[in-house]
C-alpha cells in the first residue's frame, strides 16, 4: 500500500502488529466485502426477478458500501499501523470520487447503449449501435458540437479583453481595490438570474436598455435572439461578461509576480512601450496566459445555463451548446439512453481535444519562452 | 552645442501623462459601468411598476418614483414583511436550501480534499499501479468531465437508490462537482509549508495525524477559507444538477428563479426582486471577502 522510502515527511516505524489484529483486521475486511458482494447480488437477481425477495431500492447496498468503505479506512491502521495512517489521507477522497465518478461512467456505458424511457414502465432496452447511428444523422448534434467550437474560440477574445483590464489594473492608479472588487463582481452572480436580468429583460425589444440604446444608434429593430448568428453572439458576450474577471484575475497576478529588473532592464535599453509589452511582457506571461485560457476553455465546455434559460437553443437549436442539447433532449422525451450516449461522445471528443491543446500550447510555450 | 529647451520637453511629457492618466481612468469607469450596470438594472427593476419597466425609465427618483412592488409580491416589503405569505415561505425554503447545501458541500469538499492534498503532497503511495502523480491526475482530472455526463447516469442511480430530491444526494454531487478545485487550491498551498514543520513536530512527539491538525491546518486556513468560498460561490450558482435532480423538496435559488414564468407574461419588478434576493448575499460574501477569493482563484497559476 506505501512505499516508505521516498515519503517527504519521513516516520519511524515502532509499531509491531500482532497475530491476533491482523486477524481480526483481516476478517472485519472479507465480512463487509462479503456483504458488499451478497447485497449487491441479491439486489440485482431481485430486480431482474430472479427471486422474489428484496429490498424496495438499492439503497442498502449503498449502505454496505459506505460501511465497507469505512471498515477498508480503518483496517488500513489496524493492519498496518503508522503506514496505514498515511493511507487515511487520501483514501476517504478516492473512495469518495471511485463512487460518484467511476461507476456512474461505467453505469453511463450500460446506459448509452440502451432505449430507456425513464416515464414508461418498459424500462431498459439494449439496443445496440442504435442511438450511434441515430446520432451521427443527427444535424442538431452536430450543430451543438460546432457552436463549442465557436463558443471556444470567443475565448480569444476574452482573453485579450481580460488581458487589457489586468494591464489596466496593475498600472499605477488610485484606489485600486475598488476597481479590482468591481470588476470581480460579475463572476459572483448566479448565471440563471444573469441570464434573466441581463438576457431576458435588458435586452428585451420593446424597453430594455440595450435594445433602447442600439436603436439610438441606429439600429431599427434591435432583436438578440432572432437570427441564428446574433443570438450565438449574444450567448457569447453573456457568457463573457461573467467569465472575464476570471481571467482577468489571474493574469493580473501573473503581472505583479513578474521580475521588475527584466522590466527595468528593457526600459533602459530604450524599448518602446509597444516593444516592450510584445517582447517581454507577453511571452514572460505565456504560462500564465495557458493556464488561464485552459481553465477557462474548461469551463465554456460546460456552458449550459445561460442557454437553457434565455434561449432554450432557439431559434432552432442554433444556439444549443451540447450539454443544453442533452437537457433539452431528456426533458422532451426522457430518454435517458441516446441522452448518455451524446454525452460519452462528447466527453471522448473533450479529452482528446483537451489533451492536443495542451500538447500544443506546451510546444507553443517552449518555443517562446526559449526565444527570450 | 544644441540647447534643449528643458521647460518644452517636461510640458510635453506632462501633458502625455495627463493623456495616459485620461484614458486609463476613461477605461476603468467604462468597464465598471459595464460591469455594475446589470446589478443596478435588476436592483432599480424591482422597484419598478409595471408602466415603468415597459416606458424603460431609469434612474430612481428622477425617471420614476420607486414602488415595493416587485418586493411586496415576495412578501418582503415593509408593509407586508411581518404577515403570512407562502411566496416567501417558498423564497425562504429555497434560500434555506442553497445555503444548506453549499455550506456543508464545501465543507466536506474541503476535509476531503485537504487530506488529499496533504496526503500527495508529504507521502508517496501506491494504489495498485497508481503512484503519486497518477493519484493526483486522476482527482484533477475531474475538472474536465462535463456535468452533463454524469447527469443522466445519476438521474438514473438516484432514482434506484431513492435519492432524488434529497439533502444528501445534492450536497454529495455537489462536493464532487467542488472537490477538484479544492484539491489544485490546497495541493498549492501545502507545497508553500516546509516539511521542517513537522520533522520538528513529530520529534517533539505528535503523530503524523496530529501534527496535521495541530501544525499544519492552522498555517494552512487561509488557504483553506480561499477554497470554501469558492466552492460556495460555484455550488450556490448551480443549476444544471439542481433542475436535473430536485423537485419539490430540495429545490435551490436558481432553480426557483429560472421557473418564473407565468400565465400572463413575465412580472418583471418580482422577477426582479427574486433575482436580486439570490445575488446579494453572494454579492457581500464577494465584496468582504474579495482577498480570499482572489487567493482561491489565483493559487497554483503563478509559480
Amino acid at each position: 500500500m506505501t512505499t516508505i522510502e521516498r515519503d517527504l515527511l519521513h516516520t519511524v516505524e515502532t509499531d509491531s502488529i500482532s497475530a491476533g489484529r491482523h486477524f481480526w483486521g483481516r476478517a472485519a475486511l472479507s465480512l463487509s466485502t462479503l456483504w458488499l458482494a451478497a447485497s449487491f447480488v441479491l439486489q440485482a437477481a431481485y430486480v431482474s426477478g430472479w427471486i422474489t425477495f428484496g429490498f424496495d431500492n438499492w439503497r442498502p447496498v449503498l449502505y454496505a458500501y459506505v460501511l465497507w468503505a469505512i471498515v477498508l479506512c480503518v483496517s488500513r491502521v489496524v493492519l498496518y499501523g503508522e503506514a496505514g495512517k498515511k493511507a487515511l489521507f487520501v483514501l476517504p477522497a478516492a473512495l469518495f470520487v471511485v463512487a460518484m465518478v467511476v461507476f456512474p461512467l461505467l453505469f453511463a456505458l450500460w446506459v448509452g447503449f440502451s432505449d430507456w424511457n425513464l416515464a414508461s414502465l418498459t424500462g431498459r432496452k439494449f439496443n445496440g449501435l442504435d442511438n450511434l447511428r441515430r446520432m451521427l444523422s443527427d444535424p442538431f448534434y452536430a450543430n451543438a458540437l460546432v457552436n463549442m467550437v465557436l463558443y471556444s474560440l470567443a475565448i480569444a477574445v476574452e482573453y485579450a479583453i481580460a488581458f487589457g483590464l489586468a494591464l489596466l489594473l496593475s498600472q499605477d492608479i488610485a484606489a485600486r481595490k475598488f476597481w479590482r472588487v468591481t470588476f470581480l463582481v460579475p463572476l459572483m452572480l448566479s448565471p440563471v438570474a444573469v441570464s434573466w436580468m441581463v438576457g431576458k429583460s435588458m435586452l428585451e425589444t420593446r424597453f430594455g436598455p440595450i435594445a433602447r440604446l442600439a436603436r439610438w444608434l441606429g439600429w431599427e429593430n434591435p432583436s438578440f435572439f432572432g437570427d441564428p448568428l446574433t443570438a450565438r453572439l449574444s450567448i457569447m458576450i453573456m457568457d463573457a461578461w461573467t467569465f472575464i474577471p476570471f481571467m482577468m484575475i489571474m493574469l493580473l497576478a501573473g503581472l505583479q509576480a513578474l521580475n521588475r529588473e527584466v522590466l527595468e532592464a528593457a526600459e533602459v535599453d530604450g524599448a518602446t512601450k509597444w516593444q516592450r509589452f510584445w517582447q517581454v511582457i507577453f511571452p514572460l506571461m505565456l504560462p500564465v496566459s495557458v493556464t488561464a485560457v485552459m481553465i477557462r476553455v474548461i469551463f465554456k465546455l460546460k456552458l449550459a445555463d445561460i442557454i437553457i434559460t434565455v434561449t432554450a437553443g432557439g431559434p432552432g437549436g442554433a444556439t444549443d451548446s451540447v450539454t443544453s442539447f442533452i437537457y433539452r433532449e431528456y426533458r422532451d422525451r426522457s430518454n435517458v439512453g441516446y441522452g448518455t450516449l451524446l454525452a460519452i461522445i462528447y466527453l471522448i471528443i473533450i479529452v482528446v481535444g483537451m489533451t492536443m491543446l495542451l500538447k500544443v500550447s506546451d510546444r507553443i510555450v517552449r518555443r517562446m519562452t526559449g526565444r527570450l | 552645442m544644441v540647447a534643449i529647451d528643458f521647460d518644452k520637453y517636461a510640458r510635453g511629457q506632462r501633458l502625455r501623462w495627463w493623456a495616459m492618466r485620461f484614458v486609463v481612468y476613461g477605461l476603468l469607469i467604462a468597464w465598471a459601468i459595464v460591469c455594475m450596470f446589470p446589478l443596478f438594472w435588476t436592483v432599480s427593476t424591482s422597484f419598478k411598476t409595471a408602466a415603468d419597466v415597459m416606458k424603460g425609465n431609469l434612474v430612481p427618483w428622477l425617471d420614476f418614483t420607486p414602488s415595493w412592488l416587485g418586493w411586496r409580491s415576495l412578501g418582503l416589503s415593509p408593509d407586508t414583511v411581518f404577515n403570512v405569505s407562502t411566496v416567501r415561505e417558498e423564497f425562504m425554503r429555497r434560500l434555506w436550501n442553497s445555503v444548506i447545501m453549499s455550506v456543508a458541500a464545501s465543507a466536506l469538499a474541503v476535509i476531503l480534499g485537504s487530506l488529499a492534498a496533504y496526503g500527495l503532497s508529504r507521502f508517496s503511495y501506491k494504489f495498485g499501479y497508481m503512484r503519486n502523480s497518477d493519484i493526483s491526475f486522476f482527482f484533477l482530472s475531474q475538472l474536465i468531465m462535463p456535468p452533463v455526463v454524469l447527469a443522466l447516469p445519476f438521474l438514473v442511480l438516484y432514482k434506484e437508490l431513492a435519492l432524488l430530491d434529497t439533502y444528501v444526494g445534492m450536497i454529495a454531487v455537489y462536493t464532487l462537482m467542488v472537490l477538484p478545485i479544492v484539491i489544485w487550491i490546497m495541493r498549492d498551498q501545502f507545497a508553500t509549508v516546509p516539511v521542517e514543520l513537522e520533522e520538528a513536530a513529530l520529534v517533539d512527539g505528535l503523530s503524523i495525524w496530529g501534527a496535521f491538525l495541530r501544525i499544519i491546518v492552522p498555517l494552512v486556513l487561509p488557504g483553506m477559507v480561499a477554497a470554501f468560498i469558492l466552492s460556495m460561490i460555484l455550488c450556490w450558482n448551480e443549476y444544471f444538477f439542481a433542475a436535473l435532480l430536485t423537485s419539490t423538496n430540495t429545490n435551490t435559488l436558481p432553480v426557483m428563479i429560472a421557473s418564473q414564468t407565468g400565465s400572463q407574461g413575465i412580472n418583471w419588478w418580482s422577477m426582479a426582486a427574486l433575482s436580486t434576493a439570490g445575488i446579494l448575499p453572494l454579492v457581500f460574501v464577494g465584496v468582504i471577502l474579495e482577498k480570499h477569493i482572489i487567493a482561491g482563484m489565483t493559487a497554483g497559476a503563478v509559480k
